[in-house]
């Protein structure tokens, strides 16, 4: 697969690029430290970022991920020519390969059929375009989750397949919230994977929250409930729980998920009051399928994306929107907590086709 | 999700005949169909053209099988292919332990499962191959992630690399494999922090990491549920890492694992290793065949194959086929027909398998049609005496009154079953004296032609077969039964399946 139908000159320059890039980190990396000191609580922590990639650093992580396939691909395929048939055919190729799925891709290019067929178009436009149908697709789940009202304790549950970033996205969140005088209860509610539990301890140490755990293997039902019931004496304005990762086929691990949502729903009838599923940028089709089974579960209420700081641009969460009325609230960029952002319709969009650097839009 | 492929191409092959060969229209409409299913499996665009380019020529010309469907015929060409791709010819190939202490690096991206199957590994290596394994984890990153993998030596029953706060990765690698040649350690895995491939700072650290341990063998542990990505993963992990091997991960999702053929087709290695579950003995070895099944969705076709195989029994179908070349179907046939369907998963069980067959799972669906009713009549025909079964004249009011009370149905259900063993009989006559030949040609074609190498079952034959048997069980078929359904008890006939 050494030559890759639409791998450019550009691309192959740009890879360069990449491999040119990187002495900046280094020698950017020692300066920014005394940034990550007023984020971090404490930065003493030996397990803690001792990864000190700075501000400029991240910007040039940003650029990189410019070489996105989606935006190289269009780039080649269109260089101001006649959109006909076989190039409509690459396009849609192009889309699918950036996981949005055939449905949607499908449609998209119908539609850039419809306005441009037969006339001269340049990559730019072609890109705007695309960028504007997908944004289209996405708006309506563009809704910012604000913790900071509700009720009190406001229950948040966090669902999802084994390693999608459960505990991460928990610990980024409780760091934002606690920063802004938020009062947090952290419960460890993956009581089945090694060490889960004294990851979510160490993030709750970070944003000075409070923690509840069980021995491993214990009930999480029974945690979750005790976790809403001492947030409640201790009058915390949330609590965040977490949950073992499952894969969403695995009908006695859904059973038991299912369980948990039946024991916070007895502490308090009206929790959990937002259930997010936290998804992988890397994850193909199949996160369709998870995206249904958790809805059926747990009644997920929002949605996360994670990783997009890798070379997956998430499309098939484009597939996600076009099917479910779930609002998207964050996409997560890296591994400290000022990397989860609001999720933007039109800045996701921009980055999937390579119209911009930065899926965060900000 | 398995019924959509074979649905769209039963729409594409509907009008040919399956004569002659396969045309390059046909096998061209059909690829189209086998692209969309290989991408819908989140196979990379470049390795299913690539894939699409080199199968086209192998099935252009190809002779037509005669009681294969064209469809089926591709498929089959098809899955082949995804199995030769796989891998599926070569030698499965173990872990490679040589210079002790072998260095075995785990890398991958984030979540993807190495530090779960680090842990699976030691075991396998420490009870399959009875090796000393020492583990080490140079995540110094992920909270928690270095007392993650000493829990889990502890659980498998290894040594870990005691924990030295403040210390670097590639320092921690250097000090594994020490201790490694100081205990006496066979093997040292290195399980190392999930890094994205743009970061280069990771990607450079593990590199020297790799420098500094030597590893024998490099494995790339990756997600089975990875999208397009899948190949830019792959690839730029191989360009830094020289890796030696894969190990795909969550295999007992229900993704159809195209990241497997994507990541194969890049990089060309061999794919070690899959792991299922969260269980630290969840480690398989791949298997070719049983992935090209799953990613095409032809898998259930495969099993319904291997269920016939297995639960049919030779025996007795071959005892009723000489029974049934006379012209004589009695009670007792059509109970053992009964029995044998019920064997292999039931009404409901086999329509779901059987290619294209969802039309008629829902018809019988909507009638309320199920098992039940089978075992209703089943149980009708154990009520009766030998003699009763042997000849059915005999029965006459009162015997079925008594039948009828022994099963626990009312008359008129006795009645059923005999009106649907008396056209079955009716047909298994006309058949014993002029088209038994017919007959047995679309049977053999099962056994044989029909199956080639046992991996693809031909629905065109059982319609065949069943047409013939004129739609065979009346009482069961009800007004809206599709043409064809009847005759399916057929299925046991002799040779259903592939000889041992």
């Amino acid at each position: 697969m050494e030559s890759l139908p639409f791998q450019t000159l550009e691309e192959v320059a740009q890879e360069k690029a990449d491999t040119a890039a990187p002495k900046e980190d280094e020698t950017s990396s020692p300066e920014p430290i005394e940034e990550e000191l007023i984020a971090e609580t404490e930065i003493d922590d030996p397990i803690a970022e001792t990864k000190t990639t700075g501000f400029f650093s991240r910007m040039t992580q940003g650029l990189r991920r410019s070489s996105s396939k989606l935006a190289d691909g269009i780039t080649s395929v269109f260089t101001k020519k006649k959109l006909d048939d076989d190039t409509l055919e690459d396009l849609e190729d192009l889309l699918i390969s950036s996981d949005l799925g055939t449905n949607v891709a499908m449609r998209v290019c119908d539609n850039i059929r419809k306005d441009r067929f037969d006339k001269e178009v340049s990559s730019e436009e072609i890109k705007q375009a695309l960028a504007s149908e997908i944004a289209q697709v996405l708006q309506p789940r563009e809704e910012v989750l604000d913790l900071s009202e509700g009720p009190s304790p406001r229950v948040v549950l966090f669902v999802g397949v084994n390693g999608s970033g459960k505990t991460t996205t928990i610990g980024k969140i409780a760091s934002k919230l606690s920063a802004q005088g938020a009062d947090l209860l952290l419960a460890a509610g993956d009581t089945f994977r090694a060490a889960a539990v004294e990851q979510l301890k160490v993030w709750a140490d970070r944003s000075n929250s409070g923690f509840l755990s069980r021995p491993d293997g214990a009930d999480s039902a029974g945690l979750a409930y005790d976790a809403i019931q001492q947030a409640k004496q201790e009058n915390r304005d949330l609590v965040l729980i977490d949950t073992a990762g499952r894969l969403q086929n695995r009908t006695e691990l859904m059973d038991e998920l299912a369980k948990v949502v039946r024991a916070i729903r007895k502490v308090e009838p009206t929790a959990p009051h937002d259930v997010i599923l936290v998804l992988d940028a890397t994850v193909g089709q199949n996160a369709l399928s998870q995206v249904e089974a958790f809805k059926h579960t747990a009644g997920v209420t929002g949605l996360v994306m994670t990783k997009l700081d890798g070379t997956a641009k998430g499309g098939v969460l484009v597939a996600i929107a076009d099917k479910h009325a779930i609002p998207i609230h964050f996409v997560g960029i890296g591994e400290k907590a000022e990397d989860l952002h609001p999720f933007s319709a039109d800045a996701f969009a921009n980055a999937l086709v390579g119209l911009s650097d930065d899926v965060t839009g900000e | 999700m398995f019924d959509a492929l074979t649905d769209r191409l039963s729409g594409v092959f509907d009008g040919l005949t399956g004569k002659g060969s396969l045309s390059e229209k046909d096998v061209s409409s059909a690829l189209r169909e086998i692209r969309v299913a290989l991408l819908e499996a989140d196979v990379a665009l470049d390795v299913v053209k690539q894939f699409i380019a080199d199968i086209k020529p192998k099935a252009v010309g190809e002779s037509v099988i005669r009681s294969v469907k064209p469809g089926q015929q591709v498929i089959k060409i098809v899955h082949d292919g995804l199995v030769e791709m796989l891998g599926g010819g070569e030698e499965a190939q173990g872990l490679r332990i040589d210079n002790v202490p072998a260095v075995i690096m785990m890398a991958g991206l984030q979540g993807s499962g190495k530090t779960t199957t680090t842990g699976k590994l030691a075991k396998r290596l420490k009870e399959h191959e009875r090796k000393k394994v020492l583990i080490a984890s140079l995540d110094v990153y992920r909270p928690a992630a270095m007392k993650q993998l000493e829990i889990l030596a502890g659980q498998v029953g290894v040594d870990s690399l005691p924990i030295m706060d403040g210390q670097m990765p590639v320092d921690i690698a250097k000090r594994a494999v020490n201790a490694a040649k100081l205990g006496g350690y066979d093997v040292v895995i290195l399980d190392t922090a999930g890094r994205t491939t743009l970061d280069e700072q990771m990607m450079g650290e593990a590199a020297s990491v790799a420098d500094v341990s030597n590893p024998s063998e490099t494995i790339l542990v990756a997600d089975a549920l990875t999208g397009q990505d899948a190949v830019e993963t792959a690839r730029r992990f191989d360009e830094r890492l020289k890796l030696t091997g894969l190990i795909l991960t969550r295999m007992d999702g229900d993704g159809r694992g195209g990241a497997a053929l994507s990541m194969r087709a890049v990089t060309g290695l061999p794919i070690k290793f899959l792991g299922t579950g969260e269980k630290s003995d969840g480690l398989e070895v791949f298997d070719a065949t049983r992935i090209a099944g799953r990613i095409l969705g032809q898998g259930d076709v495969v099993s319904l194959v291997e269920k016939a195989a297995a639960e049919i029994d030779q025996e007795k179908a071959e005892k009723m086929a000489k029974k049934m070349a006379k012209g004589i179907f009695d009670l007792e046939d059509l109970a053992e027909q009964f029995k044998q369907m019920e064997r292999m998963g039931g009404l409901g069980g086999l329509m779901g398998m059987l290619p294209g067959a969802k039309k008629a799972k829902q018809a019988m669906d909507a009638q309320g049609l199920d098992d039940r009713v089978l075992k209703r009549q089943h149980a009708v025909i154990m009520s009766m005496t030998p003699k009763e079964r042997a000849k059915p004249a005999l029965l006459n009011a009162s015997r079925k009154k008594r039948i009828a009370a022994g099963a626990g149905v009312e008359v008129s259900e006795v009645n059923k079953v005999l009106k649907m063993h008396k056209q079955m009989a009716g047909m298994m006559k006309k058949m014993g004296k002029g088209g038994m030949k017919q007959m047995a040609k679309a049977m053999g074609a099962m056994g044989q032609g029909g199956l080639p190498g046992g991996q693809s079952m031909d629905p065109a034959a059982l319609q065949d077969m069943a047409g013939k048997m004129g739609g065979g069980l009346p009482g069961l078929g009800g007004p809206g039964m599709p043409g064809g359904m009847g005759g399916l008890p057929g299925l046991g006939g002799p040779r259903g399946g592939k000889k041992k």
